[in-house]
């Protein structure tokens, strides 16, 4: 994209009438689209914080109509939803830190020529991301070792990931061995030479590795749905899908069952069932929103490194 | 589970060995250059020691769910043990293709599948001509601007998604209440709960979430296409569309063809998050995609051992397709997309 300021400056002198007029639809279509993109997620944040009437009434569409952030003590009164948002932050973390390590840990090893029978046990890991057993076998499977309704199985089934690996060994590959060599002559063991050398310069694939996993920790919600029906271990993802039937039920005056729905059924007599629905969405989606800038820069990266093959 | 047991009985003497390998190692490390051999062997050894944990976590998580597929043949019904369940071959199999109330309704979902599968490869052009068509608007900023803002719906989880679509499309949503207010109607119009257009609502909430993602590796694509092309046409007098035409597009069809093969090879694995958050009683016929069937039968009509031998015949079809397009690749491009 660099480069493109050298190209259109010379015929930009001379656009013709079709080129303009292409422009302008061009430009057209695209602050269209960008703000179809973004305007759901700037509904929900001003509907939570205005005057709930106003909401349940839909006369908050541009601005926000007073401001109280009453919806949002009452939502974090619910119950299970700070339990949920704990175990949202905690798969996040948790999860995230392991598939890292794990990444670059294998990544690196991959690369150690000597080790035993090394091609084999790459394409051992690489080829698990070509054949998928099944939603109901790993349910089977999940159930069979023990984690269903536990928390680890959030974690476990995502630490090693093929395609991190490859990212990871692609990029230890592009560091001169020498490095490696120079270490181990001055007596450093594999271990060291990983912690010390590897691990340091790896920071920015491993850093594109985090975002992804992270985000995708933060997302995830079958996983919910499948292996738990302990609402102790309801992610924040399932607790909202919960919420929004819930929310749904109660709008159609269709009796609410019990359990949780109670609870719901209870507070819309201060908040609205809306109210409630769009609050919980906005905490689930702040995380996403407030790192985003951040991790931005790396989607490029994290694209074109998708791109290499292992 | 054998193969668990075999790959931990494998690891404890592998450990064994290694130890008594390893002293023998540590003597003979020092003088590398002569006793190279039995040293390179061990300290070879010892580093796949390092990944074996890793190595389980792959066999548990990876390989052993395929010993799940023996449930196909069994008549499970949890919380009888496997053990204890009948032998039944290959009747869930007969049955697919037998009943014919099970065929009507394994039709009607592979006709959703396919309708999905298909209209997202119809569609998959649309990242690259929104990638062309950013990249011929010459202010940087906007660029930058449109590019963060229309990525940001593949950022968020389909839970997510669908309470957006809640929140504008439901009955008390956005869309009807302004159209109420405005007396533009009286009725809410059900944008969720009817089974009008629904693979065509689908395809949309797709492209809103995934078309500015799916841009960006053309955008990558086209700032790394060489500019000295673009001269050599300007020279030649060519208009901007003629260098669209002939240069940008050609250059990009390479990776649109890698990521046409894997949505080809990727046909049936819709996923089933998207249909399952969006499903309702009154879309359930148009909606129910293949994982979402599995899942259904699987856990919702608790038939475990059905919707094993369905994702059994549906992972099979994946690898063959898999196989089938890596060869087409193989064939038409000289170079293999896996």
């Amino acid at each position: 994209m660099k480069s493109k300021v050298a190209v259109s400056v010379a015929p930009s002198m001379r656009r013709t009438r079709g080129e303009k007029i292409y422009n302008v639809f061009n430009i057209l279509f695209f602050v269209v689209f960008a703000f179809i993109c973004v305007y759901p997620f700037y509904y929900l944040i001003i509907n939570s914080i205005s005057d709930n009437a106003a909401s349940a009434a839909g006369q908050v569409n541009w601005w926000p109509d007073g401001f109280h952030l009453e919806n949002y003590k009452q939502v974090f009164a619910l119950d299970g939803l700070s339990t949920a948002a704990f175990i949202s932050l905690a798969r996040t973390v948790i999860g995230t830190a392991l598939t890292v390590i794990a990444s670059a840990f294998l990544g690196f090893m991959f690369t150690q020529q000597k080790m035993w029978r090394r091609t084999f046990w790459y394409r051992f890991i690489v080829v698990t991301m070509y054949f998928n057993a099944g939603l109901i076998p790993m349910f089977i499977t999940m159930k069979n070792l023990g984690l269903t309704n536990n928390f680890w199985v959030y974690v476990l089934p995502a630490i090693v990931q093929p395609f991190n690996i490859i990212l990871v060994k692609t990029y230890v590959e592009s560091i001169p061995a020498s490095l490696q060599e120079a270490a181990e002559m001055d007596g450093a063991g594999t271990m060291t030479v990983f912690g010390k050398i590897i691990l340091p310069m790896c920071t920015p694939i491993l850093a594109t590795v985090a975002i992804f996993s992270a985000v995708g920790q933060w997302n995830s919600f079958q996983d919910t749905l499948i292996y738990m029906t302990d609402s102790k271990l309801y992610s924040l993802q399932y607790l909202l899908y919960t919420y929004i039937n819930q929310a749904n039920a109660l709008a159609a005056s269709v009796k609410a069952s019990a359990g949780t729905a109670m609870n719901v059924a209870a507070l819309a007599t201060q908040q609205t069932p809306t109210s409630i629905r769009m609050t919980v969405s906005v905490i689930v989606v702040l995380p996403i929103l407030f790192v985003y800038p951040f991790f931005q820069r790396f989607f490029v990266k994290g694209m074109m490194l998708g791109a290499v093959k292992g | 589970m054998q193969s668990l047991e075999g790959s931990a009985g494998a690891t404890a003497s592998a450990g064994v060995t290694s130890e008594a390998a390893a002293v023998a190692g540590r003597q003979s490390r020092r003088k590398k250059k002569n006793g190279g051999v039995t040293s390179d062997k061990t300290h070879g050894f010892r580093l796949w020691l390092l990944i074996v944990p890793f190595l389980i976590l792959s066999v548990l998580f990876s390989y052993l769910p395929l010993f799940g597929w023996i449930y196909a043949f069994f008549d499970y019904q949890p919380p009888i043990p496997l053990t204890e369940s009948e032998f039944v071959g290959l009747q869930w199999f007969k049955m697919l293709v037998q009943n014919p109330a099970q065929l009507a309704t394994i039709g009607q979902v592979l006709a959703n599948t396919f309708a999905m599968s298909g209209l997202n490869i119809l569609t998959s052009f649309f990242p690259l001509l929104f990638a062309i068509a950013l990249n011929e608007i010459r202010a940087r900023w906007f660029k930058n601007r449109v590019q963060t803002l229309t990525t940001l719906p593949n950022f968020i989880s389909w839970v997510l998604v669908y309470s957006v679509a809640f929140a504008m499309f439901s009955t008390t949503g956005m869309f009807n209440q302004l159209l109420q207010n405005l007396h533009l109607i009286t009725e809410p119009i059900k944008f969720l709960d009817s089974d009008s257009h629904t693979w065509l609502k689908m395809l949309m909430w797709g492209i809103w979430k995934g078309l500015g993602w799916g841009s960006i590796l053309y955008l990558a694509a086209i700032a790394g296409i060489d500019q000295e092309l673009y001269e050599a046409a300007q020279v030649d007098g060519a208009s901007r569309w003629q260098q669209i035409i002939h240069i940008t597009i050609p250059q990009l069809l390479p990776t649109y063809f890698v990521l046409l093969m894997l949505s080809v090879s990727n046909f049936l694995n819709n996923g089933m998050d998207q249909y399952f958050v969006f499903q309702n009683a009154f879309n359930m016929k148009h909606i129910q995609v293949l994982d979402l069937y599995v899942y259904n039968v699987g856990m919702g009509n608790n038939s475990l051992s059905l919707a094993t031998a369905i994702s059994m015949l549906k992972s099979l079809v994946s690898v063959g397709l898999l196989f089938v397009v890596n060869w087409l690749s193989k064939r038409t491009r000289g170079t293999s997309i896996v």
